[in-house]
């Protein structure tokens, strides 16, 4: 994607990719059903070559994924299961680039048998669940956390992917900052001042901005995620997918909180992933952050020197941030064979195995529950029991939002609209309007 | 002179009677060879041209027409509905302003030093190759690499450049935030990959300037300012021409820098510093809504065109006076 500043006819980029799908689609429109009868059992003695395509580290072969030393690799382990079975096993780099391969070759055809699809583009797959392989199997009921599966359910009751990792999500504090502010710094503590509503989160910030003049957490944006995936539905109406993010009073009241938080100073301004947001983690300019299991990483990153710890809570219940499923394309020549692997590869012993791996982790309660998971500790986070932490965060997420197919567009708006107010380009009411007008500019 | 009469006012054979002599065979092969062959020749470029050029400029403007779904690959015909929003949106004209003010920020200042390192890199120098080829470098540099080091140093709190104001006592400039920061950041990204190339072009101009000129000028009692501005500057005035159309073009689509300003690679909060090729980009594969995407494509397409003609007559103009001026003197030696 590195497009030259001196192509003259980049105005027409689009345009030609437009074309190129378009020409393939010409090819491959008609494909799926005559494939579909084609496929290939995978339980059979035929030889299938599968291919799996996924995004990151998925934490099922270090080989192709590139990480360090994995303890298990879970795809020369299916290949041993399954000896009529080769599989060909392609890593994106970011998920970014997955998706932007997923939705152009979705239609015409081109995916691998098996797709990995993150959370974040979850809304935008459903609406093309009908390309996808339904994967309802009650065989395999239980192996996944209820609101996992429903996220992954289309309205006509198809299920189109299994769930992989989740991001259930406590809250990481630093804690030299804890004590310089006079704040408790045991993690049960910690988590007993946390425990409750948001507004008693904003109260402890309070309490720490006003002791050390400093931001308490990174960034409203960083915040929003966790309070608007408690909302049942946020932005769109679940029963006619129309943007109602305007009359929400919830949205809304979401919003004063976080702008009158900010204006009390909570808010140190540094956006997320950005240099100085990473910088201000090392440097302290902020105490606190929604942490998701797969975030702990990210602190230890950026914060090499830093002294973190876990807290056991999060504010108004569970959250969930980010996570990935295994869909199985439709239009794919092994749907069959295919269905079988992602099954394999999601069921509670693998999930285990891949949260050993990377510490992806498991959207199953019985590998959340598994010894791997439950004996797990953190030694950069003061030896935190990350995996039982975890897993109780996981348990305690009730809710699902609704993410119809404008979410993403109305939630950058909204990021928008508070980043502007952390920025001070605008104020709160002025910044509202604005979010006013990109959301009805929307669809 | 006037042994080389063009030939084709001199009768090489006697006109057949009328009503001509059927052509043989190899004649008419001939015939054809001469009128038929050059176009056979640049039909390979056209061919190509026609696919991967024409036919998405025109698809384009199908799309443009329509509410397009990417993935089911069907629109349905929505007329003028893409441009008019498009049109109507905050969002374009703040991109179309970011463009243009990013784009003088950064040709301007660009081509007056471009002008200056080829001035003094024609001098005589040691080293030359040496000096030549280190301009070069930034060239060589992926955009992306330059933009991740660039938003680094230009970080609000943590970057290079508030380090050395604050040094020195100066509040820090809010490079994120503030809009023609902003610009003045990407724009230096821009300068620091292109200053060198166009610099090297103008070398290449400036020393096909006959030496002479710079003799005679010199022996007229010109300085070197003088050298500079009355024989250097109108010398190279073609290949000057070239340079500002390029930038031109390469200017009003700046896009890596941008995308690559901030994490999100939307333009800030408020479209601080997002170009209308990133509105482009965003509305196509972020928004997934192909069918404003082309009516932007569309937009942006008439918008250079526009500025290529501006600059066709421009360059007319500055051709035209050279030329004219030329037949003067000429004229003037004949009497």
């Amino acid at each position: 994607m590195s497009l030259s500043r001196r192509k003259t006819t980049f105005g027409f980029a689009a345009g030609a990719a437009t074309l190129a799908i378009a020409l393939a689609g010409c090819g491959s429109s008609s494909e799926p059903e005559s494939s579909n009868s084609a496929a290939a059992g995978g339980s059979g003695d035929e030889p299938v070559t599968l291919t799996l395509a996924t995004f990151n580290q998925f934490g099922y072969s270090a080989e192709s994924e590139g990480g360090a030393d994995y303890a298990y690799d879970l795809i020369a382990e299916y290949e041993e299961l399954h000896p009529n079975v080769t599989i060909v096993y392609n890593v994106a780099d970011t998920s970014n680039t997955a998706r932007e391969n997923f939705f152009t070759k979705l239609g015409p055809g081109g995916l691998a048998d098996v797709e990995a699809i993150e959370v974040d583009w979850l809304p935008e797959a459903m609406q093309y669940s009908d390309m996808l392989a339904d994967l309802t199997n009650p065989e395999l009921d239980g192996n996944w956390l209820d609101w996992k599966v429903q996220a992954a359910t289309d309205a006509d009751g198809r299920l189109i992917a299994y769930g992989t990792d989740i991001g259930p999500e406590a809250i990481c504090y630093n804690v030299d900052a804890f004590e310089a502010a006079g704040l408790p710094t045991d993690p049960a503590e910690v988590a007993s001042a946390i425990d409750g509503d948001w507004s008693k989160f904003f109260d402890l910030g309070q309490q720490y901005t006003d002791a050390t003049g400093k931001g308490f957490y990174e960034e409203n944006a960083a915040v929003l995620q966790g309070m608007i995936g408690q909302l049942e539905a946020p932005y769109e109406d679940p029963a006619t997918d129309e943007i109602v993010a305007l009359d929400n009073p919830d949205v809304k009241a979401v919003y004063d909180q976080l702008t009158a938080a900010s204006e009390s100073g909570l808010s140190a301004g540094l956006q997320q992933w950005g240099d100085d947001w990473a910088a201000g983690m090392a440097n302290g300019d902020y105490a606190v952050t929604l942490c998701p299991a797969w975030f702990l990483g990210v602190i230890e990153g950026n914060a090499p020197d830093g002294n973190w710890d876990i807290a056991n809570a999060f504010p108004n219940g569970g959250g969930n941030w980010g996570g990935s499923y295994l869909t199985v394309p439709a239009s794919g020549a092994n749907v069959e064979a295919a269905t079988e692997f992602a099954a394999w590869l999601t069921a509670p012993e693998q999930q285990a195995k891949a949260f050993e791996n990377v510490g992806a982790f498991p959207s199953s309660p019985d590998a959340a529950a598994s010894d791997a998971v439950q004996s797990y500790t953190r030694a950069f986070f003061n030896d935190a029991p990350a995996g039982e932490i975890y897993a109780e965060r996981a348990a305690a997420v009730a809710v699902s939002p609704y993410k119809g197919s404008h979410y993403f567009q109305v939630n950058d708006a909204m990021v928008n609209a508070l980043r502007r107010v952390d920025e001070g380009t605008m104020n709160a009411a002025d910044s509202w309007a604005q979010f006013e007008a990109d959301v009805q500019a929307i669809g | 002179m006037t042994t080389t009469q063009p030939q084709t006012e001199a009768p090489i054979a006697p006109q057949p009677p009328r009503g001509r002599a059927p052509l043989t065979w190899r004649q008419r092969l001939g015939r054809w060879d001469v009128k038929l062959s050059p176009y056979l020749y640049i039909a390979p470029f056209w061919i190509v041209f026609a696919i991967v050029g024409l036919f998405p400029i025109v698809y384009t403007a199908f799309i443009s027409f329509q509410d397009w779904d990417l993935v089911r690959n069907t629109g349905t015909m929505t007329g003028f509905d893409n441009f008019a929003f498009v049109l109507q949106d905050r969002e374009f004209w703040l991109s179309l302003r970011n463009t243009f003010s990013i784009f003088v920020l950064s040709s301007v200042p660009q081509i007056i030093i471009a002008t200056f390192i080829a001035a003094m890199l024609d001098k005589n120098i040691r080293a030359k190759t040496f000096w030549r080829m280190g301009v070069l470098l930034p060239y060589v540099v992926a955009p992306v690499a330059v933009a991740l080091i660039f938003s680094n140093m230009f970080g609000d709190k943590y970057g290079l450049i508030n380090g050395v104001l604050g040094d020195l006592g100066i509040a820090p400039i809010a490079w994120h935030v503030d809009v023609v920061p902003s610009h003045f950041a990407i724009a230096t990204m821009v300068n620091f990959r292109w200053t060198g190339y166009n610099a090297l072009i103008l070398l290449a101009a400036m020393q096909a300037i006959p030496r002479d000129l710079y003799e005679a000028a010199a022996i007229d009692g010109a300085g070197t300012l003088r050298r500079f501005f009355s024989v250097t500057l109108p010398q190279i005035r073609p290949t000057m021409i070239f340079v500002i159309i390029t930038s031109t073009i390469g200017g009003l689509q700046i896009f890596d820098e941008p995308r690559m300003y901030d994490t999100n690679g939307q333009g800030g909060s408020n479209h601080q510093w997002e170009t209308i090729t990133l509105y482009l980009y965003n509305m196509g594969w972020v928004d997934f809504d192909f069918g404003r995407a082309a009516a932007v494509a569309w937009i942006l397409f008439i918008i250079i065109v526009a500025f290529g003609l501006l600059n066709f007559v421009v360059t007319q103009r500055f051709i035209a006076g050279d030329t004219a001026a030329k037949a003067k003197k000429v004229k003037k030696v004949k009497k």
